[in-house]
């Protein structure tokens, strides 16, 4: 059995290279094992070879978000990576939090958008160093997106760097970029059944911000239930309620963040 | 549509594999995506063709193996399939569950016909 891959593969040939261990060749005669080489009918002997890969298909994204993070470690430079539906108040909850923080550490921000520099503005206008980032048709930020950003950046050291992911619930969660935390936001204009309709998201993440809690009043929202939901799908999920609007609940969020720094 | 920039990064991956290997064509791509991996095999399937245009993947016949999810149970520790990240251990209801299984999503292997191969 081949040791690498474990199929069954016995006394054939196999290609290595040194130094790449997930890398293998079988040379086989017969081909392939499975059904659609038959299916196929290329029947000329030989002249077809399986390379095992055992390839992660987001390795490449993997390898490079791996890069990202101890460029992040080395320079001590914590980095949350924000994610939401749009509409939820990623930008309008930086723009809360960002002039105290800035009072502590430096802030940087990297903003991801299909289209227009409208958020990076609003950044821009707080003072802070921020880099847009417009993925035209793509829906999720990757981490060739934010190695090239943070390149364009001037980063400081022992600083603070948000990541403003596009407004998707769906495609960002499978793309790790180097951050250090997740933070999925979901507001009560929304359904507090989103975490079970987006598990993956939830899933991923390791703290939830409800916002727009100033809205509760007026809307058919129950944040027990919601919370009560996010947390069946993941049971380590920190909770934060807020409202970016009044500052309800921000201080709490911002003394997490503050703590966060002092232990990264 | 996380699919088809997936589905570009396969074919730009496998193109070169195969194109170091001095093939002349990708005839058959073996893949494994977990029932929780978070991809949609037929809409993978569908941006692959797309993708594939043009490269010596353009013809690979994509075979996706779908392998089931499966929990452990945090507090019983029995294993379980699941359907779903919120998944409640049948044996003690607890939620504290791990995903043990059916998040995979590797390309498993491909395979390639030598250049004067047609």
């Amino acid at each position: 059995m081949c040791d690498t891959c474990g199929c069954a593969s016995e006394g054939g040939a196999v290609l290595r290279k040194p130094g790449l261990n997930d890398y293998h060749v079988h040379i086989s005669e017969s081909g392939h094992n499975h059904e659609h080489t038959h299916e196929h009918g290329h029947h000329h002997q030989g002249r077809s070879r399986t390379l095992v890969l055992e390839q992660d298909v987001l390795h490449k994204n993997n390898l490079l978000a791996e890069r990202n993070r101890g460029y992040f470690e080395a320079r001590n430079i914590f980095v949350l990576n924000l994610l939401s539906s749009p509409g939820s108040g990623k930008t309008s909850l930086l723009e809360k939090i960002i002039p105290a923080l800035q009072q502590h550490i430096p802030v940087a921000v990297i903003e991801g958008d299909q289209q227009t520099t409208n958020d990076a503005e609003r950044m821009q206008a707080l003072g802070v160093p921020v880099i847009q980032i417009n993925t035209g048709s793509g829906c999720h930020l990757d981490a060739l997106m934010i190695n090239s950003a943070v390149k364009e950046l001037e980063l400081h050291d022992n600083s603070l760097l948000c990541i403003e992911n596009v407004g998707n619930l769906v495609c960002p969660a499978m793309f790790d970029l180097g951050e250090a935390l997740k933070v999925v936001i979901i507001s009560v204009t929304e359904g507090d059944d989103k975490p079970l309709k987006y598990p993956n998201m939830f899933h991923e993440a390791d703290l939830c911000i409800l916002n727009k809690m100033d809205l509760l009043p007026y809307v058919d929202f129950d944040a027990n239930k919601c919370r009560e939901n996010a947390m069946r799908v993941n049971h380590h999920l920190e909770w934060f309620e807020v409202s970016a609007k009044t500052g309800e609940g921000v201080d709490a969020w911002q003394d997490w963040i503050k703590n966060k720094l002092k232990q990264h | 549509m996380h699919e088809m920039s997936i589905a570009l990064s396969i074919v730009e991956t496998l193109d070169a594999k195969a194109r170091e290997e001095g093939a002349g064509r990708i005839s058959g791509i073996d893949l494994v995506i977990g029932k929780l991996a978070g991809i949609e095999p037929e809409s993978l399937r569908f941006c692959f063709s797309a993708a594939a245009k043009g490269t010596l993947a353009e013809e690979a016949l994509l075979a996706i193996e779908e392998p089931e999810g499966l929990g452990e149970c945090g507090e019983c520790g029995i294993t379980f399939p699941v359907s779903f990240y919120y998944a409640e251990c049948p044996e003690c209801r607890s939620l504290r569950v791990k995903i043990v299984s059916g998040e995979e999503f590797v390309i498993q292997s491909i395979t390639i016909e030598d250049q004067e191969g047609e």
